[in-house]
């Protein structure tokens, strides 16, 4: 890591990324990490926008693309036992492995992480995109806020997204029946059970217990890389949020401020035209403020959120990845011992190799795509910030303007605006 | 900057030298030139500060700024002619002599008042202490007005004790001290006293006390939510500083990325650093609102001084008519109100006539006493509310003028920050285009 000094300016606001007490309310396990609920959207304009946004540049990315879903309709669905949302999903394909071009099913979150797990345990080294976290965060009481469930149903439509442009994914059986089946509980019975998994799970720590014996030099690299982007991605997020807190202190004291000018004018005959006019302008900024924290929110909070818990993914893929050539590793050694058995022995083992080969070549050609998928975007989301921020100010310039405009129209008794610059 | 200001105030002068000869030439005792003040006689600046150590009343080492005071001939400026300015170097606690003078010896004028002594509605990152360079520079800009307001105000402007001020570094302290203003000051009891007794306050006079509070309390609060603003916008700017931080890092391990990210990194922390230059400014803004805030308390002290005036008028008055009232009683013997004497009377007996004849004249007196104190207090009373009134106009076109241009001078400032605002976040955009 870097030594950068820190200049007298910064110190107070520098958040020192490495110490986990700054990351105390902003847990990565959380949703939402700052404390206060997700600022309500203007009805669906913005989430249209963004939606519309995705669509387009996914038409723009892939014009082969033969498969389009969309995740929307949140609905509460009540039993006996539980309360639980149901999402929409609305698939639209011309591929002839689909009975049909069109379907719609109702899926609840449960039926997403099934789909999810499936998917990782069919490509144990293929990148799949990460899904919603599961818990509220900390302090939140009512799971089933509408904030809440719409920063999760964009989230949801993103996943579902993702697998659909993959180019191995998006062919998955379980995709398949995830998207068109009517109902998917009986399908959820079947394959590895629990037990089976539990067994893997045992038998991938016995290995990783065992240790690597040598890493290819390209995983070792590729691990380096997960490891520190993941820590920098983690702190970029650190950084949004603590922007957005810091622009939310600053728009309370703004509405604090304006007043104080109207009072003011109260009291006042000739000054109190711009007096008023100054305080209408502060609070004006205050609403465009209001925007842009809005937008901050709806629109970089969430993309380096999904690549936060994207880091993890990696780590996993790494993880399982090592576990494979592990498991090979240690038959291998079992053959050149043994006398016994060793034809037997012989196809474990090259079945096991076989393995380790798919595994390293599907992990590097998704690697790839992986990251040219992140610059995107990561690249659109921060694109989006610096033009919001552009308009913000452009805005706020325009209102200062017009009251500057109403000041020299009256006839002025000197020239204000030339000495003051 | 100073020139500005100078500039400004010969404007303001030249409407009010004209309001204000319309009505009180008549009442200048001191010879003035119609249109003519010291500033524009005298080119006045205040050009620099320094520390200096020196031992103080109680003998113990002390370090204090002074300020140096440039003064030249007008007519040597206009003519093209640059002499050297003579100079004198003043401390802060000399131009306070000065005012306190002043407020003394004009009780009927809204004296200027001067950059605050502590640095007050300060927010957190702006220090406190007057030794601060920043806050020594304005406060230089604050006593250079000072100076400039007075010298250009019809009535203090020919005041010898400015003058002396000005031109005379040593021995001022003792002449100030001569003139006995010390003295002449209204005690705060009296003064007080007066507030909550008077009986019949010119009612326009009331109503500026009233507005002095207003000035005073909008003012003050409106300040407080300014500092308060500034603090939190400072934060807002300065944590984008993490962004240029970890751009920078992230930017070391990316390949397509790492450029673009890199240069973002750096516009970000340029945009961290904006904010001083940006709150800087503001402070200005601050400052000239805070003259306002002071100017309401010097505006209140001559509403007070109306009231003590017209107090002691109702007061001599009422003396005088107890004393003729008295008089009247032991000229004619009837008793007309209480009257403690008028009880002894009763109870023990009238007075011998060679008393009563000594106690009729020296009432006598005492009347002829009371008529004059009388006179005078009315004159005192209505010369301070004629004069004092034709001040308030004064005082209240300047105000209108000056917060005027005060408030558009904040939009340009803010105005200046959004332009710099788009450039910082489209040198972004590219930066993030290129990623």
């Amino acid at each position: 890591m870097s030594g950068q000094t820190v200049h007298a300016d910064f110190s107070g606001h520098m958040l020192d990324l490495d110490e986990d007490e700054d990351l105390e309310v902003f847990s990565k396990n959380t949703s939402l990490a700052d404390g206060s609920p997700m600022p309500n959207s203007p009805s669906s304009m913005v989430n249209q926008y963004r939606l519309e946004e995705e669509e387009e540049q996914e038409q723009q990315d892939a014009n082969a693309r033969d498969l389009f879903v969309s995740v929307d309709n949140p609905e509460s669905h009540v039993t006996a036992i539980e309360t639980f949302i149901m999402y929409r999903v609305v698939t639209k394909t011309t591929r002839s492995e689909f009975d049909s071009s069109e379907f719609e099913v109702r899926r609840r979150y449960q039926d997403f992480l099934w789909l999810r797990s499936r998917l990782e345990e069919n490509h144990p080294t293929l990148i799949v995109h990460p899904l919603p976290e599961k818990f509220v965060m900390k302090g939140m009481v009512e799971r089933f806020n509408d904030d809440f469930i719409e920063t999760r149903r964009k989230a949801l439509h993103r996943f579902l997204n993702k697998i659909s442009v993959h180019p191995i994914l998006s062919y998955s059986q379980h995709f398949k029946v995830f998207l068109t089946a009517e109902e998917l509980m009986s399908h959820r019975k079947q394959g590895p059970g629990f037990l089976s998994r539990m067994g893997e799970t045992v038998r991938a720590v016995a290995n990783s217990v065992r240790g690597l014996r040598s890493r290819p030099e390209e995983f070792t690299l590729m691990q380096e890389y997960v490891d520190d982007f993941s820590n920098k991605i983690c702190s970029v997020d650190k950084v949004t949020q603590r922007i957005i807190k810091e622009q939310r202190e600053y728009l309370d004291e703004l509405k604090q401020y304006s007043p104080t000018y109207s009072q003011w004018a109260g009291s006042e005959e000739e000054l109190a035209e711009p007096l008023r006019g100054v305080a209408s302008c502060v609070e004006r900024c205050g609403l465009e403020t209001e925007e842009q924290i809005q937008h901050l929110s709806e629109v970089l909070v969430p993309a380096l959120h999904e690549y936060v818990l994207c880091a993890e993914t990696l780590k996993a893929v790494m993880r399982r990845r090592d576990n494979i050539q592990v498991e090979f590793e240690a038959k291998n050694e079992a053959l050149a011992s043994r006398r016994v058995d060793q034809e037997a022995l012989q196809d474990e083992v090259d079945v096991l190799a076989d393995r380790v080969e798919l595994a390293n070549n599907a992990l590097k050609g998704d690697w790839s795509r992986w990251q040219n998928s992140m610059r995107t975007d990561l690249k659109s989301a921060f694109l989006s910030t610096a033009e919001k921020n552009v308009e913000y100010y452009e805005q706020c310039l325009a209102v200062w303007e017009s009251f500057l405009l109403s000041q020299r129209a009256e006839p002025s008794e000197q020239n204000a605006g030339e000495d003051a610059s | 900057m100073a020139e500005d200001g100078r500039d400004e105030l010969v404007a303001t002068d030249d409407e009010s030298d004209h309001t204000a000869a319309d009505g009180s030439s008549s009442l200048n005792n001191t010879v003035v030139e119609e249109g003519s003040t010291l500033v524009r006689r005298m080119e006045i600046c205040v050009a620099e500060a320094e520390k200096r150590s020196g031992k103080n009343a109680v003998n113990m080492q002390e370090t204090f700024t002074v300020y140096l005071i440039e003064t030249r001939p007008m007519d040597a400026v206009t003519e093209g002619r640059n002499p050297a300015p003579d100079s004198l170097w003043r401390r802060y606690s000399e131009f306070e002599l000065l005012r306190n003078y002043l407020l003394v010896t004009y009780p009927y004028i809204v004296v200027p008042p001067l950059p605050e002594k502590r640095a007050e509605f300060v927010w957190h990152k702006l220090s406190a202490d007057n030794m601060d360079p920043d806050f020594v520079e304005r406060r230089r800009i604050g006593l250079e007005n000072f100076l400039l307001r007075v010298a250009s105000h019809p009535v203090l402007s020919n005041d010898k004790i400015l003058h002396h001020f000005l031109t005379e570094e040593h021995g001022w302290k003792e002449v100030v001290y001569e003139t006995g203003f010390q003295a002449k000051a209204d005690s705060r009891i009296r003064a007080l006293s007066a507030t909550f007794r008077v009986r019949n306050p010119d009612k326009r006079f009331m109503e500026m006390k009233h507005y002095s509070d207003q000035l005073q309390s909008h003012t003050s609060q409106l300040l407080r939510a300014r500092a308060r603003v500034a603090d939190r916008l400072y934060g807002v700017y300065k944590v984008h500083g993490n962004y240029g931080r970890v751009f920078s890092e992230w930017s070391a391990i990316e390949k397509e990325m790492g450029d673009g990210l890199q240069s973002a990194g750096h516009h970000m922390d340029a945009y961290a650093a904006s904010i001083d230059d940006i709150l800087e400014e503001e402070e200005h803004y601050a400052d000239q609102l805070k003259e306002y805030l002071f100017y309401a308390e010097a505006l209140r002290a001559v509403c007070r001084k109306h009231e003590l005036t017209q107090f002691e008028l109702e007061m001599a008055s009422q003396d005088l008519i107890s004393k003729k009232q008295q008089h009247e009683e032991l000229a004619t013997g009837i008793v007309r109100t209480f009257s403690f004497k008028g009880m002894t009377n009763k109870l023990f007996g009238q007075e011998a006539p060679v008393q009563r004849e000594a106690r009729i004249k020296l009432l006598e007196e005492l009347i002829a006493e009371g008529e004059d104190t009388v006179k005078e207090k009315t004159v005192e009373c209505e010369e301070h509310v004629e004069r004092a009134w034709v001040d308030m106009q004064r005082f209240k076109e300047h105000k209108d003028k000056d917060l005027r241009e005060a408030l558009i001078n904040y939009a340009v400032m803010q105005i200046s920050m959004c332009k710099k605002g788009i450039q910082m976040w489209s040198n972004a955009k590219e930066c993030f285009l290129k990623m």
